[in-house]
């Protein structure tokens, strides 16, 4: 049998494959490694896989390869669009930090976009094996990136943190796969669903999605397997944390999206009691003892690092609703559920780099990423100040901006999969959204209510490529905060 | 003369099983980063066992394939980790992971 390769479905991934070697290939070849124009070849690269992406969508058919082992419909092409554009904004983070460090430059992009590859592939990788080597093509390069800074202590032991967890947490998920091909028979997401709609449930395969769970928290930072992000945030180069807590934190929940909802989901729901206890009890732990850490801090990327376990847990709480719902046998509502942990990706992406944009732009000032830092900004440069303010409070989830609909939704399907479960999450969720609105509230009033500590009061001179960033950030913050119906679409296109 | 045991696929799950346990408290109990590599290999390769051990089973060479797979991103992932223990040792000249705690969590 000889594979069908529907070049179309694949043109993403191609393009973007393409660009990650000729980004090696002109890192080596251009005089100096000038790593502008490397920046350049994979900002564009990027764009230019995009156009696929909108052709595909535009298409509207799903489109299986491989046995059924890679699929493009539309939910793979709203996270491969969400995907490239995150790494989009990504490039413009860094192209001024890695233009001023003193680092190897060009290999930045290629690492990067390498790790962008591997979420592409993700979103339509629908077979273990796929999956698994997926996720090593997101986790390896971001290991190099944790530690890019390699004469810097402090950059050093973020990858090497980052580097154990990350090889220990495939560890447990490969064990996990092993003993769920054993039950299932098969790879692909599709006959495990099956099998466990037919066979039921043994206690083997309930140690299986332990593991291969316990596996994925660790990539998704939820508690109790988070203790690795904030170091590994705070010692990473600003940017490269932006990645990490945006891209990579979205593949590894793509992963668990994939492997639950098309493999321990069954056909028909049978399989949700194996893992929405889990799920359940990650997401009230990670929202909860995330927002509590997050207070206590006066690093603003520890915070963020903190306050991204948080927004974690929120992620989660459809997830276990959804398998609440699927319990009760509610298969709509379970796909409403599923929908809600896509949008709240979405958002949570755009208004978490845009967070990451105003203090990589804040740094360059004053050299430091101490809360205190962010003393006077509404006097000195008041529109940083402002665009920090209103990511802050989409993050908070305050309206009318995008973090309020994403609460909003992940809220509903809580309360609307019922039961006393799906109540008390709602309400743990509650709390915690009260709580976490201190720490973000805290970067505010140093904004706006303190004195500029420095000498120097003139504006905060931002570089045209953190510019862009900021401003597509900003503007997904606000449009879908206005116009929310953009992204429920994609919510209910996706499943 | 020895007699042949019958050895059923049983036992192998049993070994993959105990050498991934070894491997997990190794990995806890060490301090030594390249003995910590070496415990997440024993992990790695208990899954490799078991994927092996149930393909040759249920007759089905995807599981075998994987292995495969397994083995090329585990070859990356060592050369990576060495790569950043090298970094590190060239400043510290001591690879213990307690030493490691510019940061703490």
């Amino acid at each position: 049998m000889n594979p069908v390769f529907d070049w179309h479905a694949l043109a993403p991934d191609v393009v973007l494959a393409a660009t990650v070697l000729l980004t090696l290939v002109a890192t080596f070849l251009l005089p100096d490694r000038d790593a502008t124009q490397v920046s350049r070849i994979a900002a564009i690269g990027v764009l230019a896989a995009l156009v696929p992406v909108v052709t595909l969508a535009n298409d509207g058919a799903d489109r299986a390869m491989f046995d059924g082992a890679y699929v493009v419909d539309n939910y793979a092409l709203a996270l491969k669009a969400f995907f490239l554009v995150a790494a989009y904004v990504t490039i413009l983070l860094s192209v001024d930090y890695i233009q001023e460090g003193d680092y190897y430059r060009g290999e930045f992009y290629f690492l990067l976009l390498t790790s962008v590859l591997g979420m592409s592939v993700m979103a339509s990788a629908r077979d273990l094996i796929t999956m698994f080597v997926a996720l090593e093509t997101i986790s390896i390069p971001t290991f190099v990136l944790a530690a890019y800074r390699k004469h810097d202590r402090v950059s050093n032991e973020a990858g090497v943190k980052y580097y154990v967890i990350g090889v220990l947490s495939s560890a447990l998920m490969l064990y996990g796969m092993s003993l769920i091909f054993g039950y299932a028979g098969s790879t692909r997401l599709a006959e495990i669903g099956a099998q466990v709609s037919a066979a039921g449930a043994p206690p083997l395969l309930a140690v299986a999605v332990f593991l291969s769970l316990v596996g994925f928290a660790f990539k998704v930072s939820a508690v109790p397997f988070h203790f690795w992000a904030p170091d590994t945030y705070e010692g990473a180069p600003t940017p490269v944390t932006a990645f990490l807590s945006v891209s990579s934190k979205a593949g590894g929940f793509v992963a668990l999206l994939n492997i639950v909802f098309f493999g321990f989901y069954g056909v028909d729901g049978a399989g949700t009691e194996l893992w929405w206890p889990v799920i359940w009890v990650l997401a009230a732990l990670s929202m909860t003892l995330g927002n509590l850490a997050a207070l206590r801090q006066t690093n603003v990327v520890r915070m963020l690092a903190y306050s991204s376990v948080a927004q974690g847990g929120f992620m989660l709480v459809p997830f276990a609703a959804a398998g609440i719902a699927g319990a009760a046998g509610d298969l709509g509502q379970a796909d409403t559920a599923f929908g809600a942990v896509v949008i709240y990706l979405l958002v949570y992406g755009a208004m978490n780099l845009g967070a990451f944009a105003v203090v990589i732009a804040a740094a360059r000032r004053t050299r430091s990423a101490e809360i205190s830092s962010f003393a006077g900004l509404f006097q000195t440069s008041p529109t940083l100040a402002v665009l920090m303010t209103v990511f802050m409070a989409s993050l908070a989830g305050i309206p009318p901006l995008a973090g309020w609909f994403a609460k909003f939704v992940m809220f509903q399907s809580a309360v609307e999969a019922g039961g006393a479960w799906g109540i008390t999450l709602a309400v743990v969720a509650g709390v915690n959204s009260v709580i976490a609105f201190f720490y973000y509230a805290g970067v505010m009033r140093q904004m706006w209510f303190k004195e500029p500590a420095g000498e120097d009061r003139s504006e905060i001179e931002v570089p045209y490529a953190l510019t862009g960033a900021l401003a597509i950030t900003a503007a997904v913050t606000l449009v879908v905060g206005v116009y929310p119906q953009l992204f429920a679409r994609v919510g209910e296109l996706a499943f | 003369m020895i007699a042949a045991l019958d050895i059923t696929p049983t036992y192998y799950l049993v070994v993959a099983a105990a050498l991934f346990t070894i491997g997990g408290v190794g990995l806890l109990v060490r301090r030594n980063t390249l003995v910590m590599f070496m415990c997440i290999e024993l992990m790695l390769n208990a899954a490799n066992l078991t994927f092996v051990t149930f393909a040759k089973a249920l007759d089905d060479i995807g599981g075998q394939v994987i292995v495969f797979f397994t083995l090329v991103v585990a070859a990356a992932e060592v050369a990576v980790g060495l790569a950043i223990i090298v970094a590190i040792f060239r400043r510290r000249q001591d690879v213990t992971a307690d030493d490691v705690s510019a940061l703490r969590g």
